[in-house]
């Protein structure tokens, strides 16, 4: 209890570590939204409306600490001030849009990806040694040093727009009712089969690997030896055996990976233009919208945050050792 | 998740080496290559023999490292030498727009008609050795707060650790293009601070812990006892024995700054003037290359980066291998092997 405690008291500080940063850092650049939005609409504005609008951002003259002690009030009630890409819709009703489309597509492909991998991993492993094991761990080793967007950008040409087999962008088509509806669904999935791919295929060599190094570990045990020595079917030796205790650490570090399930895969989405966080951070950046920016900065931040202690509570239920040691 | 899954590796060899290192305290620092060298496995430096032949056998005693290195090589070499015989200036305009390979554009053109073999050799200059830079001074920033934290122990450590704790869990990629969005000036210096200011933490955490488990070793405690200053005694006395994980991270941190810096570049954060190869899929994006069928401009810069990220884990991986021979590919036993020749003679047998 003390443990989980402590972990609390830390994951509050780290959260308003990076509350607090989220406020320095536009404030140490210099211009303000209210300038930026007058000189995107270059003279349509009128000059004397800026102050209306500084009004609105909440930009104020007052003394950095009063900044930010409202800055804290505004984050806490969920205020995240105005986005001027769409202006003038809330910051966070943009969130809740685009959030959504992000956690669907990254979760399932995580969860497919991690299954796959580990499986794979317990495979080569079993057969270490054979032609299995010498050509996968390098060739998904290259695939994944290439850098993700690219690879998307590879897969987008070849099997969308050469072979015309899956959508060149978004996330849904647009002559389609949005709802519940099965045509809503089968389109969803059509479009978000290509980016998945590319995700799974990226982040599928550190599953296998991590799973052969561990499994290579569990395979010289003795007990490993005494099911083999009983005669039980291989199958059960490497799957019930072997694998059953080589795949903790990759449990650990498919809970890890959910904090990315966000940030991760933010350049994949923007290649396929689909509506999730990515993309609009991309949008943000290219239309200097900064109050979108820090949003979905301290969105990604607090999903990181809620994983790890997740992680911790894993932990707890998982492994005995944590709890003896800290009670 | 990548870095996530290197660092217990990066600690197990550090661990094998540490113990490893416990007997030959007095190896001198010089290069990576020495520690290195005291890698179970590869055997003691010859004395007579030369730093070259040491780093030879290093080079040759894994395949893995092998290619790694060649491939490396290779593209230090392009990024050297490239520019001085390549007599196009990589940003110079022309007529011949989109045109594909040939003998005299042999990667084609770009919209605009730059000459993309020209930007390509200009941009491996520019992404290696900015890439290169950056993981050096990332890893020197870590290694001044790893040691600090390791060695001074009491608050100092309990503060750094704090803070290191809380910028790992800080997301880095998002983190760096916010900061990227709002620096004033755009270019390659700022892609590659804004790289520094987030990537140090992970090598930071690694370090602390050798340092911590180095801190109370006898060597450690007789040049506390001879009197030695701070300074010495973290950087003569413990620093070298953590050479080997040093350079893992070194390793880790110019793959992760060559890719994310590509990766900023890519969004439109770096300066569309600055030849990258960050910078050229920026504009072959922009420019709609995949969409106009002009594969020639976007597919080699993409290539070039996928290449020297592979060989960079292809030597991390070699060098894990080297320390932990359980990770190796086992040749098949000799048992087995008589097994499988049996039974082919059978079969030769049975079809005779």
């Amino acid at each position: 209890m003390r443990y989980l405690l402590r972990r609390i008291g830390f994951y509050l500080i780290a959260l308003w570590a990076s509350v607090t940063l989220n406020f320095l850092i536009p404030r140490l650049a210099p211009g303000n939204p209210a300038e930026i939005l007058i000189a995107r609409f270059q003279g349509r504005i009128q000059p004397q409306a800026l102050q209306a609008l500084e009004l609105q951002f909440g930009i104020t003259n007052q003394p950095l600490w009063q900044q930010y002690l409202t800055y804290l009030n505004n984050t806490l009630h969920g205020n995240l001030g105005l986005s001027i890409t769409y202006f003038p819709s809330p910051v966070t009703t943009m969130l809740a849009q685009e959030l959504p489309w992000t956690l669907g597509l990254t979760f399932i492909s995580l969860l497919i990806s991690f299954i796959l991998g580990t499986f794979l991993g317990a495979l080569i492993a079993w057969r270490r040694g054979t032609f299995l094991d010498s050509l996968l761990p390098p060739v998904f080793s290259f695939i994944s040093a290439i850098p993700q967007f690219f690879l998307a950008l590879v897969l987008l040409y070849v099997l969308g727009f050469m072979m015309g087999l899956f959508p060149l962008h978004g996330g849904y088509d647009n002559f389609v009712t949005i709802g519940l509806n099965p045509d809503f669904i089968g389109n969803v999935l059509y479009h978000s089969i290509l980016p998945a791919v590319t995700i799974v295929v990226v982040s599928l060599s550190g599953w296998m690997l991590g799973m052969r190094n561990a499994m290579v570990t569990t395979l010289s045990e003795d007990y490993v030896l005494m099911a083999q020595a009983k005669g039980l079917p291989e199958s059960q030796v490497m799957l019930r055996y072997a694998a059953r205790n080589a795949l903790l650490p990759n449990i650990t570090g498919f809970a890890l990976s959910l904090g990315f399930v966000v940030s991760g895969q933010l350049l994949i989405e923007i290649v396929f233009s689909y509506p999730g966080i990515g993309f609009a951070l991309l949008q943000a950046v290219q239309n200097s919208d900064y109050a979108l920016m820090q949003g979905i900065f301290l969105c990604i931040t607090i999903v990181m945050l809620i994983a790890n202690f997740l992680v911790d509570l894993i932990y707890v239920v998982l492994d005995p050792r944590v709890r003896q040691t800290r009670s | 998740m990548p870095e996530n899954q290197k660092q217990p590796e990066a600690v197990r060899i550090a661990d094998t080496v540490a113990t490893d290192m416990g007997t030959q305290i007095d190896s001198p620092l010089n290069t990576g290559v020495v520690g290195a060298a005291a890698i179970p496995g590869v055997g003691t430096p010859s004395p007579v023999g030369g730093r070259l032949r040491d780093f030879w056998r290093i080079v040759t005693v894994n395949r893995k490292v092998t290619i790694g290195f060649f491939i490396i090589v290779f593209f230090v070499l392009v990024s050297i030498f490239g520019p001085l015989l390549v007599h196009q200036d990589p940003n110079a305009l022309s007529n011949e727009t989109l045109m594909p390979p040939s003998a005299q554009h042999w990667l084609g053109t770009t919209q605009t008609g730059q000459d993309v073999f020209a930007q390509l050799v200009y941009g491996t200059q520019s992404s290696i050795f900015w890439g290169f830079l950056t993981g050096v001074a990332v890893t020197i920033i870590s290694l001044v707060i790893g040691l600090a934290a390791g060695y001074f122990g009491g608050v100092v450590d309990d503060i750094i650790s704090l803070f290191t704790n809380i910028f790992i869990l800080i997301p880095g990629l998002p983190l760096a293009l916010v900061l990227a969005a709002f620096f004033p000036f755009k270019g390659l210096i700022t892609v590659s601070l804004v790289i520094i200011i987030t990537g140090w933490p992970w090598n930071a955490r690694v370090i602390r812990a050798q340092t911590l488990s180095m801190r109370n070793r006898d060597f450690v405690e007789s040049a506390r006892a001879n009197g030695e200053n701070i300074w010495r005694i973290l950087f003569s006395e413990i620093l070298p024995n953590e050479i080997s994980i040093i350079m893992a991270g070194l390793i880790g941190a110019v793959i992760s700054a060559i890719v994310t810096s590509v990766g900023l570049q890519f969004i439109g954060l770096g300066k569309a003037t600055d030849v990258t190869w960050g910078t050229m899929l920026y504009l072959a994006q922009n420019g709609d290359a995949l969409f106009l069928g002009a594969w020639w401009w976007i597919i080699p810069p993409g290539l070039c980066v996928a290449f020297v990220a592979a060989a960079l884990s292809l030597i991390n991986y070699g060098v894990d291998e080297v320390a932990n021979p359980k990770l190796r590919s086992e040749p098949q036993p000799k048992k087995v092997k008589a097994k499988l020749a049996a039974k082919a003679e059978k079969n030769e047998k049975a079809v005779a």
